[in-house]
């Protein structure tokens, strides 16, 4: 693509400020999301009987309109941002109300509600937005000291928690919780409160395995491989083996056939057997680089709401990856977590590109410095 | 730049939030310090990222690349179930093979594949025409994933069906069992059904042994032995337009079976087919083995036993004469002789003239208590022991009459399987210890436990008896030069219901060679045999199983390693010289 500098187009000036290294990273990691697809969901749709290529054929439609809303949402201005954000956010937290009454109940969780003939999941879209409003509110209050900005968040933040935690849904809980805190943290929260903060949250994960069962079952399991049934998992670490280096080429994995997530929740595990530990190295270098380049790019961000938001949503983006890929390999108790953009799931990855996409038109550069 | 004005300017203030006129003020050192710190602390969230991503790396690499460090107690491997062994083989005594598993594959179809069913159906029975068609087409439009449409194919079908190129039709490997040697010793051997569990013979006995052993199981049989007897035991089955035939050649010594025949027979490696041409009621011919189920009343053979009983327990003496100018009568039965001399007998010409009023005469001498222990102390009145169950329960009367102990003498009234035969004429003559028979081979240099039962001098005497009936009595034609064949003949009318008939006979020779020293003996018996011309019309055992167990000793001689003698050389003629006789003349029979 070749732009004139003094071209004023709305194409031309998107070219020369956005973050195109992360522009070209994300990408990449939407191509190597339906070559993993390819590899792991035909064995799962067999298994479900739905058509060898029926999670691939949906992850080429939802990945080309991923990258669609990404780019279109990185077109727009930071306000833009916001007001998407605020309207995307109400609606969301509706609908997240609305699952208690009209959700679909899916493996013992009610986290869907079904929209036009699609399972949508609203926490997904609380995820990103909420994390642009509570930017913004932290901001404000920091900008005028008494606008309640941090109350609001703080409600806002504690209704979202009780109904993830009604679904229940630990890990989105941990995602908003981790993400929030973070955010509240950067805007200069006392020590004191920090510390508060970080044994409040280590409470609730506490209080999650003392009474949540499925937390407890599987918190128990990965202290104690013996008590058995730590079947994907097991499966899991025997695909990262069976792998090696190198991996033992596309479509000739075995063990993807008896992971029963192998398309979703561990695909990762998925890419280490058929491509291999370099390959499993490279995908979390491109995270890690996503992830890193984003937040360096940010440290030259004058403006405090706009280093909030990014921020949020880039910890965001990171914290799933590394609590995904982390289970994977089996550093934490297995967590229903996607992995961005490679996993199979459709509300998860729109969302993933809205949040993405806001990243990308929040990290445009700006004439006139701290100015938005 | 004022700050009011600044934060005026702010896009980011919600408009209707009108900042009131005196609202704190943020000054600019307030805020940039306030970025600083966020700035730090977003730093610290970097650094944590950078840590985290690092550690997920290292793990990476550890469970990727060292099996066996820290993913090792994760890592529950699946445990591939034992394989499980293969059938054990069976083998002859010589290593030859008798039963195997092969290589045979199962075809299955997934339909889903399947194209054109109807085309897939058409296609396959060109290669498997006994499939039934709708049946096939049935199972090719069932939709299912797993559809067996034939099972066990031979290597050839495989080829046929995979040359035929349609998606869908499957293989799944499997195995079978194999009988080389087809029919050869189908009776002892047995066989399995699909799922290679025994049906019958050792592999039904020995089922849960051949499941589990990984060696061969190594037979008494000698396949050589036992192609010489079942061919010219078809022979006679043949010539003489027989029912049927047994056969047995067992070791004297140890009791193995090197032989063991029942005709008609069948191909282990297709029982079914044999299993279908039974009329419903009626026993299975050749399935049924006759020579361990099947009961004869065994006639003059059983001599061999009353005259060994008379003389161990010292009823009589070689030189004991009885009368046998008349026949008897007692009852209704009247008992006399074929071909009689109308004169008084001594024991050995009782014996060489199977002569039935002087068997009896013997057997009335020794008395019921004796003969019954007699009887059961050579293990005639049980079933015989050995690796098959299906061995025959003798039959005798309940009430041991005189009547009775008269017509035993003579093997009439009692019905013994030709194993339990076989088993008593081996420990006759080989010096008197009764040993089981058993179809497994007896290492070189043991010696099988056994039970004295008769006095070696007694067998001694049965030995010199039973050359006699070779060299001048009804067994002339079994005589082999070199092999000292010695034996008694049995030609027994058939009970049917009840009735003897004259014309269904059974015929039976025992014999054994070499008779100065025996190794093995020889048990041949042929069911409802019809004379032809060759016989002159005769269908006894003297000119039916007799040439033939010539034959036999003749081709299995060289086989078992028996050495030819000369029989005229002294010292042979001395081993088998009876005192008794001196100087008398042998009539001819």
């Amino acid at each position: 693509m070749r732009f004139a500098r003094i071209d004023q187009s709305l194409v031309a000036r998107w070219w020369w400020t956005i973050d195109r290294w992360n522009l070209g990273a994300l990408g990449v990691l939407l191509v190597c999301g339906i070559v993993l697809s390819l590899s792991a969901s035909p064995a799962v749709a067999l298994r479900l009987h739905l058509g060898a290529l029926y999670f691939v054929k949906r992850q080429m439609v939802t990945a080309p309109l991923a990258l669609a809303i990404m780019i279109w949402v990185s077109l727009l201005s930071p306000r833009w941002i916001r007001r998407i954000a605020v309207i995307g956010f109400v609606i969301s937290l509706v609908a997240l109300a609305l699952t208690f009454v009209i959700g679909v109940e899916i493996k013992g969780s009610r986290r869907w509600i079904d929209f036009a003939g699609l399972s949508l999941q609203p926490s997904e879209f609380i995820k990103p937005t909420f994390a642009i409003v509570a930017a913004w509110l932290f901001a404000e209050q920091k900008q005028r000291p008494n606008f309640p900005g941090n109350a609001i968040s703080v409600i806002l933040f504690a209704a979202i928690i009780a109904m993830t935690i009604m679904q229940p849904d630990i890990g989105m809980t941990v995602v908003i919780a981790a993400v929030w805190f973070s955010q509240f943290f950067m805007t200069g929260l006392r020590l004191y409160w920090a510390a508060v903060g970080t044994f409040g949250g280590l409470a609730g994960l506490a209080g999650a395995y003392f009474w949540v069962p499925h937390v407890t079952v599987r918190v128990n399991h990965f202290l104690d491989p013996a008590l058995g049934d730590s079947y994907q998992v097991n499966r899991s670490l025997e695909a990262f083996a069976h792998g090696g280096i190198w991996g033992t080429g596309p479509g000739e994995g075995t063990i993807k056939n008896v992971l029963p997530d192998a398309h979703a929740d561990f695909v990762f595990a998925v890419a280490g057997e058929e491509f291999g530990l370099i390959a499993c190295l490279a995908i979390v270098a491109l995270f890690a680089f996503i992830v890193l380049r984003g937040l360096s790019r940010l440290m030259q961000e004058n403006n405090l709401f706009v280093l909030l938001g990014a921020s949020g949503l880039l910890i965001q983006f990171g914290l799933q990856a590394v609590i995904n890929m982390a289970s994977t390999v089996h550093l934490i108790p297995t967590k229903g977590m996607t992995l961005p953009f490679l996993s199979y799931g459709g509300s998860s990855m729109l969302a993933l590109a809205l949040g993405m996409g806001m990243v990308l038109a929040l990290t445009r550069r700006r004439l006139g410095g701290d100015q938005l | 730049m004022l700050s009011a004005q600044r934060q005026d300017e702010n896009p980011c203030r919600p408009r209707h939030f009108k900042p009131p006129p005196c609202a704190p003020v943020v000054t600019d050192s307030e805020a940039s310090a306030r970025l600083e710190t966020c700035r730090m602390r977003l730093l610290f969230s970097a650094a944590a990222f950078v840590l985290i991503f690092v550690v997920i790396g290292l793990r990476l690499v550890d469970i990727a690349l060292i099996p066996g460090a820290a993913a090792e107690p994760h890592i529950a491997r699946v445990a591939p179930p034992p394989p499980v062994p293969a059938r054990a083989d069976i083998v002859d005594r010589n290593g030859r093979l008798l039963a195997t598993m092969i290589d045979s594959p199962n075809l299955y179809a997934d339909t889903r594949q399947i194209i054109d069913p109807r085309e897939a159906t058409r296609a396959l029975l060109t290669v498997l025409p006994q499939l039934d068609a709708a049946k096939v087409y049935a199972a090719l439009t069932s939709g299912k994933t797993f559809v067996y449409l034939q099972r066990h194919l031979t290597p050839r079908q495989q080829y046929d069906i995979n040359r035929l190129g349609i998606p869908g039709f499957e293989f799944e490997p499997g195995t079978r069992r194999f009988y080389p040697l087809g029919d050869l010793a189908a009776h002892v051997v047995g066989y399995t059904d699909i799922d290679d569990n025994g049906r019958a013979g050792l592999e039904y006995d020995l089922n849960e042994e051949l499941k589990n052993r990984s060696q061969p199981l190594q037979l008494s049989l000698d396949s050589r032995v036992q192609f010489v007897l079942r061919d010219e035991l078809q022979k006679v089955v043949n010539n003489f337009t027989a029912k049927g035939a047994a056969g047995i050649v067992m070791n004297v010594r140890t009791g193995e079976i090197v032989a063991m025949v029942s005709l008609p027979d069948f191909d282990p490696n297709h029982p079914g087919a044999a299993e279908r041409d039974v009329e419903p009621g009626h026993v299975n011919q050749a399935m049924f083995d006759k020579a361990t189920l099947g009961d004869y009343e065994l006639g003059s053979v059983m001599k061999i036993f009353n005259t060994a009983m008379v003389l161990d327990d010292g009823v009589s003496s070689m030189t004991s004469e009885y009368d046998a100018s008349h026949s008897i009568h007692i009852g209704r039965f009247t008992i006399s002789d074929y071909h009689g001399k109308h004169r008084w007998l001594s024991v050995p010409e009782i014996f060489i003239y199977s002569s039935n009023i002087g068997s009896a005469r013997e057997a009335l001498a020794a008395g019921a208590e004796r003969q019954k222990a007699f009887l059961t102390r050579l293990g005639l009145l049980t079933p015989p022991k050995i690796q098959l169950h299906d061995v025959a329960m003798p039959h005798y009367p309940k009430d041991w009459r005189e009547i009775n102990v008269m017509t035993i003498a003579y093997g009439h009234g009692i019905a013994i399987s030709p194993l339990a035969c076989i088993t008593g004429v081996a420990a006759i003559i080989n010096g008197g210890i009764l040993r089981p028979a058993t179809l497994l081979k007896v290492p070189p240099g043991t010696d099988p436990p056994g039970v004295r039962v008769i006095s070696a001098r007694t067998s001694e005497e049965m030995r010199k008896l039973m050359r006699l009936v070779v060299e001048y009595g009804t067994a002339r034609f079994a005589e082999t030069p070199g092999y000292v064949v010695g034996g008694k003949t049995g030609t027994a009318e058939k009970n049917k219901h009840g009735r003897y008939e004259l014309t269904t006979l059974v015929s039976t020779f025992v014999g054994a060679f070499p008779m100065n020293d025996p190794q093995y003996a020889v048990l041949a018996l042929v069911d409802e045999p019809h004379g032809n011309k060759e016989s002159h019309g005769y269908a006894t055992a003297g000119w039916t199983v007799v040439p033939a167990t010539g034959r036999i000793i003749e081709r299995i001689a060289p086989l078992l390693g028996v050495a030819p003698v000369d029989e005229s050389s002294p010292a042979i003629e001395q081993s088998l010289q009876i005192s008794s006789l001196q100087g008398k003349r042998i009539e001819a029979y």
